[in-house]
């Protein structure tokens, strides 16, 4: 054996070993497990926490008002398009976190003129048609041709 | 005796030609290249889910709805500039200016300021990540703290993410930012939480019109492979071979 291999054997397996330990404490749990991640982070993603319930959870003690909104013209949209997330008010009925807009501006979103949408929905100019009322106190947003 | 210098330059010559036939005749025996299709073969492990995602602009009527559902279910700040998901007002004008608006991401709705009689065409993009099956922004993780998972999502892992912003430059749609408060890059996640339990995504939930459209690819008979066969469907920069995985119907080709 070369009397220089004495010396860097030793030298090469001390660094080899710090890189070891080293690696051992920096890389994290399941990191390349599928692939260059960590793959525990998939879960952790899957597990965040839902705010939108879902019209089905919504109809299961609303099934008056789901039964209202689907003859009508608006059968097709969501509870949760105009009264926000109701995910905490359906684990807790008790909560009254549910929203009820009233505002012209809020019905507005869809129905306001607007010629890039022409064609696709009803519209009206918010500015000129029945200026002083609300829109729900003629048109309910449940059956909005009623 | 050599061969004469004309004679080699000649020979030169021929054979350049030949392999320059030969490659030309070589490439067009090569399938053209087909932008939808190419995300949809790319799964691996069929038995799985592989999620795509179509968005219908000949349904959608601007009303932000989508943008404002996916801030509450993600927790995305309130302020603007920070979404997963906006919509953008195409109008295209009789001189043939193209004008985009995105007032607040359209959360507050769409004002249309060019009078109806000088528009040739006008209509609403929503825009969100595209969930690439060869994303830039993956590739370009210095520490590997974003990835594409087994069923075709591309997602962040916060705790890992150092927040060097090489991804939020990386995407080429612009769907990457970086979360004020906790310095890590944010993106659509395709609702990961809400499909993986048999959910579909808060924009999907919330939009009115039906114009957005969750599927999984592997599916042949699903809703979003028959969306694909029944309608003309375009994916975003398909030059930049990102592998997008979401798919516009009626796209015009000045969105970019």
């Amino acid at each position: 054996m070369p009397p220089q291999l004495k010396t860097l054997i030793p030298l090469f397996a001390i660094f080899i070993t710090l890189f070891l330990v080293a690696r051992y404490f920096l890389v994290p749990v399941s990191f390349g497990d599928q692939g260059h991640y960590r793959f525990y982070s998939v879960e952790e993603n899957k597990e965040k926490v839902m705010q939108y319930a879902g019209k089905d959870a919504c109809t299961e003690c609303h099934d008056d008002k789901a039964e209202e909104l689907s003859s009508g013209m608006h059968a097709n949209l969501s509870c949760e398009s105009c009264h926000g997330a109701g995910m905490i008010h359906y684990e807790n009925p008790e909560t009254t976190n549910i929203v009820k807009p009233d505002e012209r501006v809020f019905c507005g979103l869809c129905h306001s003129f607007n010629p890039t949408r022409k064609d696709k929905i009803a519209q009206i100019n918010l500015d000129e048609h029945n200026i002083d009322n609300k829109c729900i106190e003629c048109h309910n947003p449940h059956n909005p041709w009623e | 005796m050599g061969i004469s210098n004309k004679e080699q330059s000649r020979r030169r010559f021929i054979k350049s030609a030949a392999v320059a036939a030969g490659g030309l005749l070589a490439t067009s025996l090569i399938n053209p290249f087909n932008a939808v299709l190419f995300a949809m073969d790319k799964p691996e492990d069929p038995t799985k889910p592989w999620w795509g995602y179509a968005i219908d602009i000949s349904k959608c009527i601007g009303c932000g709805r989508c943008a404002n559902a996916c801030k509450t279910e993600n927790n995305v700040p309130r302020e603007p500039f920070y979404f997963r998901t906006w919509i953008e007002q195409y109008t295209i004008l009789n001189d043939g200016t193209v004008k985009v608006e995105s007032p607040n991401g359209g959360m507050d709705g769409f004002k249309q300021p060019v009078a109806e009689e000088d528009i040739f065409k006008s209509f609403f993009v929503p825009k969100m990540c595209n969930h690439c099956s060869k994303s830039p922004c993956v590739q370009v993780c210095p520490v590997g703290a974003t990835y594409e998972t087994p069923d075709g999502v591309v997602l962040v892992d916060e705790t890992y993410c150092i927040g060097c912003r090489y991804c939020v430059q990386a995407c080429p749609y612009g769907c990457r930012y970086i979360h004020p408060e906790k310095n890590v890059v944010d993106k659509c996640t395709l609702c990961y939480h809400r499909i993986s339990k048999g959910k579909t995504t808060a924009c999907i939930e919330v939009c009115p019109t039906q114009a957005r459209i969750l599927g999984d690819l592997n599916d042949k008979n699903g809703p979003l492979v028959k969306f694909l066969k029944e309608h003309n469907c375009l994916v975003l920069k398909p030059h930049l071979n990102t592998g997008s995985k979401l798919y516009y119907n009626e796209l015009s080709q000045e969105v970019g």
